[in-house]
């Protein structure tokens, strides 16, 4: 692909696009990421960058972090700050996988002493951890008590034993996005969803156990300050959502609001995956209520899944979690719209932030950093294929160019059918185990859509982020064992 | 002309397919069968067992294609069931309404081998255009 010809570099990796570009723009599109990667980005995502520039309310840029690539209505990778008031909220915005998130957790155990048992462990973790089509969580709930869950977040998974006070000082939020209202939720989602908290999910989804090695540290003190303090750390890393509950809610939504914006709200309609309400509507309100239902899922499907693995590795190596070091670094969401205050011309405005694929990065000082992370930013998750490794990075100061956000993966490059006619599933599963990556996959043809080949260089991405000033390197991490849906 | 569904190159993250047939009624039952063929390794193991009724309204024949198999996926998830259509009746001129019966059987892992977990059909490039031999849809699926 190429880049726009009217796209100009403003920065040491940002790049912009001036609302000329396309009719309509009410702001510019601001692109990060090296000349390389913005170069490599599809066409799709500065058009899809350029759509979204075209929203009522929206403030400063319509925003592509590094990894962007194209996506629904907005790019995966897209961030956009709505004012609250004359603004819209897009479920597109959002991604259907409401509060996709990432978890990591860290462990005083060595690669030396899981090594010999490594198989045990990813055989226990898949088996424990249900993945794929048709998975069912372990919790059996009734329609009453999804609902309470959907209100509380994860607090209400820790008072039930799922956890500990601690994993939710280390979680976005605290776990729990307030404004939830299960009323707003359709009887639909609630019927989808009741099964499925505990669930990993397929696609993207995994839960991996990885290896901090000292020469993957960039930042020694931020990486001992955020718990990885030994050689060959063991750490283990997963990446899921709200699951089809999250889908049900987005899906009835954005039926809805297509079928109102010609009517009742007198929007123009640009792209159906852009259907948007007023935020200040009854239906943007509704939504919103509805988005913050699935969010609380997805805080409390990752908390119950964290509950699981510490059952796992208890087992397999006959400590306690506690014995094992085992606490969660931080939970962070990636698929979000969130109230926030942001300066913006020198002035406190309170909008509505979408990130599609972007990880918020709240720098050293933030008042809604938990006080361990305080004076470190907030710790960021940036998951990469299963074949390159992931990131933890941290937020930093000049990330007010983007709204705090930052990237959240490494972005795909291939289509899942042209992953599938290079790669075969059984094949790719043997070459990473004789590289010592075992991996466990519900789909062999989900496996190999998975493929490294299909993504892009998660170094490079984690790179281009400190260049732009997103966010700053703590360190990489190298997978060992994957369970994939 | 035949019925029938191939899956092309779309949004790099997600699964992309293009229905043809002569009629609306077999072209909605062939997304169906397309849906299915991206849900299971083999569509042919999929047993009859089960009925379920379906009935739809929408304000244009490309969102009640877009409702049509979100119901479909929302019954694997919620329901548990594998289902295709085994007849579609599409009517309507200011809306567009869709009764059908639904064919399949309980979703089981041990049975079935399980391919993509199709979260929910998109509105993302969705078009039902008319051909001279009939109509094509083209559908793009969140995995």
């Amino acid at each position: 692909m190429v880049a726009p010809s009217t796209l100009q570099r403003i920065g040491p990796a940002c790049f912009e696009l001036g609302i000329g570009f396309r009719e309509g723009m009410r702001v510019p599109v601001r692109v990060f990421g090296s000349e390389k990667l913005v170069k490599e980005m599809d066409d799709h995502v500065f058009i899809q960058a350029a759509n979204v520039a075209t929203l009522p309310g929206i403030v400063e840029a319509s925003f592509a972090m590094p990894d962007a690539h194209w996506g629904y209505g907005f790019p995966i990778g897209g961030v956009a700050a709505m004012d609250e008031e004359s603004g819209v909220i897009s479920p597109g915005g959002i991604g259907f996988d409401i509060n996709c998130g990432m978890r990591l957790v860290r462990t005083d155990l060595t690669f030396g002493e899981v090594a010999p048992r490594l198989s045990e462990l990813v055989d226990a973790l898949a088996d424990r951890v249900p993945a794929g089509v048709g998975a069912r969580g372990f919790l059996q709930l009734n329609a009453s008590e999804f609902e309470e869950a959907l209100r509380e977040g994860a607090p209400w998974a820790v008072k039930r034993g799922y956890g500990v006070p601690e994993d939710l000082v280390h979680t976005e939020a605290m776990g729990r996005f307030s404004g939830a209202d299960p009323a707003a939720v359709s009887a639909h989602a609630i019927e989808r969803g009741l099964a499925q908290v505990g669930t990993l999910g397929s696609g993207n989804h995994y839960l991996e156990v990885q290896v901090a090695h000292s020469e993957g540290v960039a930042d020694p003190a931020l990486a001992r300050a955020f718990g990885i303090d030994r050689p060959e750390q063991v750490m283990l890393m997963f990446h899921c959502g709200s699951r089809g509950f999250g889908h049900q809610v987005a899906s009835d939504y954005l039926q809805l609001f297509l079928r109102l914006m010609p009517t009742k709200f007198g929007l123009p309609l640009i792209d159906r995956e852009l259907a948007s309400a007023p935020f200040a509507s009854a239906e943007g309100q509704s939504y919103y209520a509805a988005m913050c239902c699935a969010a609380n899922m997805s805080f409390v499907n990752r908390q119950v899944i964290l509950h699981r693995i510490r059952e796992v590795f208890s087992r397999v190596f006959q400590r306690s979690p506690e014995m094992l070091g085992i606490r969660c670094i931080y939970d962070v969401a990636h698929n979000t719209a969130k109230r926030e205050t942001h300066m913006v011309g020198g002035e406190p405005r309170r909008l509505l932030v979408h990130r599609k694929g972007a990880t918020r990065a709240f720098p050293p000082g933030h008042p809604e950093l938990p006080p361990a992370y305080r004076a470190t930013g907030q710790p960021v998750i940036v998951g990469g294929s299963m074949e390159t490794g992931s990131w933890l990075l941290a937020g930093v100061a000049s990330g007010a160019a983007s709204f705090y956000s930052t990237a959240h993966g490494s972005g795909r490059t291939l289509s899942r059918t042209r992953a599938r006619k290079l790669v075969r599933g059984r094949a790719l599963q043997d070459e990473l185990a004789a590289r010592g990556i075992l991996v466990r996959a519900a789909s062999l043809r989900g496996l190999a859509e998975e493929a490294g080949l299909a993504y892009k260089n998660v170094d490079e991405v984690a790179e281009a982020t400190e260049m732009a000033g997103l966010s700053r390197r703590v360190a990489h991490l190298v997978p060992i064992g994957n369970v994939k849906g | 002309m035949k019925a029938r569904y191939e899956f092309v190159e779309g949004a790099t993250g997600d699964l992309s397919f293009v229905a043809y047939a002569s009629t609306l009624d077999s072209l909605f039952a062939a997304a169906s069968e397309a849906v299915l063929a991206a849900t299971v390794e083999d569509p042919s193991s999929v047993a009859a067992s089960e009925r379920q009724m379906l009935s739809l309204v929408e304000p244009d024949v490309e969102l009640l294609l877009l409702r049509f198999l979100n119901e479909l996926v929302w019954l694997r998830d919620a329901k548990g069931l594998l289902l295709r259509a085994e007849s579609v009746h599409v009517t309507g001129e200011s809306e567009a309404r869709l009764d059908a019966t639904l064919i399949g059987e309980p979703l089981s892992r041990k049975r079935h081998v399980l391919a993509a977990d199709i979260k929910a059909a998109t509105a993302h490039g969705l078009r039902i255009e008319a051909r001279p031999d009939g109509f094509e849809a083209h559908v793009t699926l969140d995995v």
